[in-house]
């Protein structure tokens, strides 16, 4: 136990900022889970392998001297298909099955995806360099990265080019209407094979461009996906189905926490720390709802 | 009963073709002496297990090519089989006992890392199969008493012993602040060993000690801490993954430390993924190129960089020299015991006292090389950005002088 991050001040403010730019991330990727989930009902375990992959087209016109900031066009569009195809091979032959096989199914794909990226793409870590500098804030106490900042500003952006698009298009209310009853939808002739496959694509594009930013503000890696399929896991737990402004202040909550375990905790408890509260919560949802059957009956 | 006939013939043929397979599996067949080794070609570490394939094949080249072994008058040549344990310790322990039990392999080379090595060494132990590795560095390697288990390259926990020492003798003798970041896995947590005793002998303090879970790609926290409490010396140790997210971090939140050591931080890699902000970054290596070790098969380090570079593409990484010299360890011992008993070869091995392009060979009764020092590079770049490791201790072998305190992150 270490609470210094509450001796300095400037490190409390330092920890809250780091904490909610890093929220808003993961909350993008969450949003892509919450939305697969309530329309296909499907849990995906290859969602932080995905991300992965985003990350690598990124690194890869990096390395080719393109900028990584284009990456967050490109990649969304070349995962949009990438997606697709993931539908069109395996999601679309369990999607009408239990959670449980779409669990293993997709648990399946994340471990084909991470073996491939090994292969493909070789066990080095890599990164993709913006260039962008630091923001120092406070005389110099507090410092930004400004690839963070720019991380979550994107990820804002398209968190509501996505929102207006469930509203305005037909497309995305033929999803909303999938999601409230997929029979009905069905009977009032909405193509639900096709709402299917681009829900499975756009999920996976939200997860390409999440990746495109954490080339540019950390480091990828072929085995780093579980963690964030965890992390959304937890953030669409908390905040609900359908509920995108609780999926981004859960989301931020995620960071803020993550970051004051690293310091109080230690860092080598951050990810462990996520972990065990998601057990407390599903504790305690699985408290509140018996209590709720328990009035019914 | 004609059928009968046939059908005893038939499985006796198969049954002898069986037995000709086996036995031409075995250690040594004709002039061949076969080693067995697992190694990381898929998985997390596939890029080092590559480049210690790539070290066994050249020093089992060269030695084929310049006369082989030999042995009671007789020359042998040196075959490997190779296995791939995929970065699993699991599999790398059941493919040893393959090795051992299925191919009859009697000795063996090591795979890469200290946890495979780890998980190898109690097979090895318990069939007496003598090894001789080449990238297990873990304290806890030779400290189990095995008996059967060498290993060319100097333990870990000296890994940046040298560091801290550089940095008390820079701070006129007294003890400095010490701030440390360690991955979680038995080679980091042994170089954290190292860096405790070093810090006890010479009463320095460490005031930061963090430990990196093997997911991690974010160390913010860590640099803060950094920041506020304004360290003498930052160590970071977590593969090469700790090595790039610490420069990374470091150079975005301008972190200003007077000296930062790390280990697994290859100029090459990092200067290609970080340019001129990887410079004056302190890193510790099992070897280098320039230094004046000497021997038979590869003449010097300069000598070998230059074949290993004609041979495979890329200036050879210390992982490549160190599993070279495995096998020029092995073939001093066979030639010494003048025999394949296991035991006598394992006896020659233990009395190994020899010099190789790679530095000196000379084990411990643990079984740990304790004839070779570290060497610690600093990085450091021209203005183009192009970045080159360049020795700066111990000082019989620096080829630059140590830049410290590194220059703020405002002067740059």
């Amino acid at each position: 136990m270490d609470f210094l991050v509450f001796q300095y001040p400037m490190i409390t403010i330092q920890a809250c900022l780091d904490g909610l730019l890093l929220g808003i991330l993961f909350a993008l990727i969450a949003y892509g889970m919450a939305l697969q989930w309530g329309v296909m009902n499907i849990i995906n375990i290859a969602q932080g392998d995905l991300v992965i992959l985003g990350g690598y087209i990124a690194y890869f016109m990096y390395l080719y001297g393109i900028h990584p900031a284009w990456g967050v066009i490109v990649s969304p569009i070349i995962m949009y298909f990438v997606g697709i195809a993931i539908y069109k091979l395996v999601i679309n032959k369990v999607v009408d099955r239990d959670l449980f096989i779409s669990i293993l199914a997709t648990f399946g794909i994340s471990i084909l995806f991470m073996q491939l990226m090994n292969f493909a793409f070789g066990a080095d870590v890599v990164l993709a360099n913006s260039g962008y500098g630091t923001t120092m804030l406070f005389d110099n106490n507090v410092v930004l990265p400004n690839s963070k900042i720019f991380s979550a500003f994107i990820s804002i952006v398209f968190a509501i080019c996505l929102v207006v698009y469930m509203k305005r298009s037909k497309l995305g209310r033929a999803i909303r209407a999938t999601a409230q009853n997929a029979r009905a939808a069905k009977i009032l002739g909405v193509d639900t094979e096709k709402v299917y496959a681009a829900t499975f694509g756009i999920n996976a594009a939200l997860c390409g461009v999440a990746g495109a930013l954490i080339s540019i503000t950390f480091t990828i890696h072929p085995y780093m996906g579980l963690p964030y399929t965890i992390r959304s896991f937890m953030i669409v737990i908390v905040a609900g189905l359908g509920n995108l402004p609780g999926v981004a202040m859960s989301g931020m909550g995620l960071g803020i926490f993550e970051e004051f375990a690293d310091y109080i905790l230690g860092t080598e408890f951050r990810i462990g720390s996520v972990f065990l509260l998601l057990v407390l919560i599903l504790v305690y949802r699985r408290f509140k709802l018996s209590r709720k059957r328990e009035y019914l009956k | 009963m004609k059928i009968k006939n046939i059908l005893i013939t038939f499985v006796s043929a198969i049954a002898l073709l069986f037995s000709t397979s086996v036995v031409s599996f075995a250690k040594v067949v004709g002039d061949k002496i076969i080693l067995g080794a697992a190694i990381s070609l898929t998985g997390k570490y596939s890029s080092n297990g590559v480049h210690t394939q790539n070290g066994y094949n050249m020093a089992v080249d060269r030695i084929n090519s310049m006369g082989g072994v030999k042995v009671g008058g007789k020359t042998y040549k040196f075959d490997i089989i190779y296995y791939d344990d995929e970065s699993n310790p699991k599999r790398a322990a059941q493919l040893a006992e393959r090795l051992i039990s299925q191919d009859k392999v009697e000795f063996m080379l090591g795979p890469y890392s200290s946890g495979l090595t780890k998980a190898i060494a109690p097979v090895t132990e318990k069939y007496g199969v003598p090894m001789v590795e080449a990238n297990g560095a873990s304290r806890s390697l030779f400290t189990k008493g095995y008996k059967y288990l060498f290993a060319v390259l100097a333990p870990a926990n000296l890994y940046l012993d040298v560091a801290i020492r550089t940095a008390v003798e820079l701070n006129g003798g007294k003890g400095v602040r010490i701030a440390q970041a360690f991955e979680q896995d038995a080679f980091s947590q042994d170089v954290r060993l190292g860096i405790l005793d070093a810090a006890k002998e010479t009463g320095s303090e460490i005031i930061i000690d963090d430990k990196l879970p093997k997911e991690l790609n974010d160390m913010a926290a860590t640099l803060v801490k950094v920041k506020q409490m304004k360290p003498d010396v930052l160590v970071v140790s977590g593969h090469t993954k700790g090595a790039l997210t610490a420069i990374r971090q470091i150079s975005e939140m301008k972190v200003d430390v007077p000296m930062l050591a790390m280990t697994h931080c290859d100029a090459a890699k990092l200067s290609k993924q970080h340019g001129k902000n990887s410079q004056y970054a302190l890193c510790a290596s099992q070897w280098h190129k320039t230094l004046t070790y000497k021997d038979d098969f590869f003449k010097d380090g300069m000598t070998y960089a230059a074949d290993f570079e004609k041979e495979f593409g890329y200036d050879p990484p210390y992982q490549s020299a160190e599993s070279s010299a495995a096998l020029l360890v092995f073939k001093d011992a066979f030639e010494r015991a003048n025999t394949f008993d296991q035991k006598k070869v394992r006896d020659a091995l233990a009395e190994t006292n020899m010099q190789t392009f790679y530095g000196n060979i000379k084990f411990a009764p643990g079984g740990q090389n304790v004839d070779k020092p570290m060497v610690l590079f600093q990085v450091m770049c021209d203005d183009a950005g192009k970045c080159e490791n360049k020795v700066v201790a111990p000082l019989k072998w620096a080829s630059a002088e140590l830049i410290h305190p590194v220059p703020k992150w405002s002067e740059r």
